[in-house]
C-alpha cells in the first residue's frame, strides 16, 4: 500500500516536472491559433506564419495603446 | 445586455483586459473601452485582420473561433461567433484561459439580447381554398 502512494507521488511529481518544464520552453512569444473543433495550433517567431501575424499582433496593441 | 453593457461588465472583472471592441464580423464597432470612435474602429479592423491572417496560416476547413497572439509587450486576444467578435489588449502573461471565457462570456450574452430583441415572426395566415371552383 505503502510502496503504491510512493509511486504515485512520484508519477505525479514527475508529470508536474514535465508540465513545467514544457511551459517553461515555450517561447515567450507566440500566436495560438483554435479551430471549432476544439484543435490548435500554435506558431512561433521565425516561422513563415509567425513572422506574419506577430507584427500583425504588435500593431493591434500599438493601436490600443497608442 | 446590449454590447456597451456587456464590455463594462468585461472590463470589469478581468483586470488583466486593458482595453477590448466587439464589432461585427464585417468590422462595424459595436462597442469598445476607446473614448475615440476612430480608434475602436482601427482596433477592431486590425483585430479581423489578425484573424484573417490566421485563418490563412492555418490553411484548414475547420473555422478558426479564437486566437492568443502573445508578445513580450502584451497579448492580442480575439474571439468570434457567428455574428460578432470580440477582441481585447492584455498585459505580458495573462490567465490564457479566463480571459477567453470572459469575451466568450461576453460574445454569449451579446447573441442572448440580440436574439431577444429580433422581432418575432407573425405566423403565416392559410391561404383559403376555394370554394366552388
Amino acid at each position: 500500500m505503502a510502496r503504491k502512494a510512493v509511486a504515485a507521488v512520484l508519477t505525479a511529481g514527475a508529470a508536474a516536472g514535465i508540465a513545467f518544464w514544457r511551459r517553461r520552453r515555450r517561447p515567450a512569444e507566440h500566436v495560438d491559433v483554435y479551430a471549432s473543433d476544439g484543435s490548435m495550433v500554435s506558431f512561433a517567431p521565425g516561422s513563415p506564419a509567425g513572422d506574419r501575424l506577430l507584427p500583425l499582433a504588435r500593431r493591434v496593441l500599438a493601436a490600443a495603446r497608442g | 445586455m446590449d454590447a456597451a453593457q456587456a464590455l463594462a461588465d468585461l472590463t470589469e472583472i478581468s483586470s488583466q483586459i486593458e482595453s477590448a471592441v466587439i464589432a461585427t464580423r464585417k468590422g462595424a464597432v459595436l462597442a469598445s473601452t476607446f473614448g475615440d470612435d476612430g480608434k475602436g474602429k482601427e482596433v477592431a479592423g486590425l483585430a479581423l485582420e489578425l484573424l484573417a491572417a490566421a485563418e490563412e496560416a492555418r490553411g484548414e476547413v475547420e473555422p478558426l473561433v479564437q486566437l492568443e497572439a502573445a508578445t513580450g509587450q502584451g497579448s492580442v486576444f480575439v474571439v468570434r461567433d457567428k455574428r460578432n467578435v470580440a477582441a481585447a489588449v492584455t498585459t505580458p502573461k495573462p490567465t490564457v484561459g479566463l480571459v477567453f471565457y470572459d469575451l466568450k462570456t461576453c460574445l454569449r450574452l451579446l447573441e442572448q439580447e440580440q436574439e431577444a430583441a429580433k422581432p418575432a415572426r407573425r405566423p403565416r395566415k392559410k391561404k383559403e381554398e376555394k370554394s366552388g371552383s
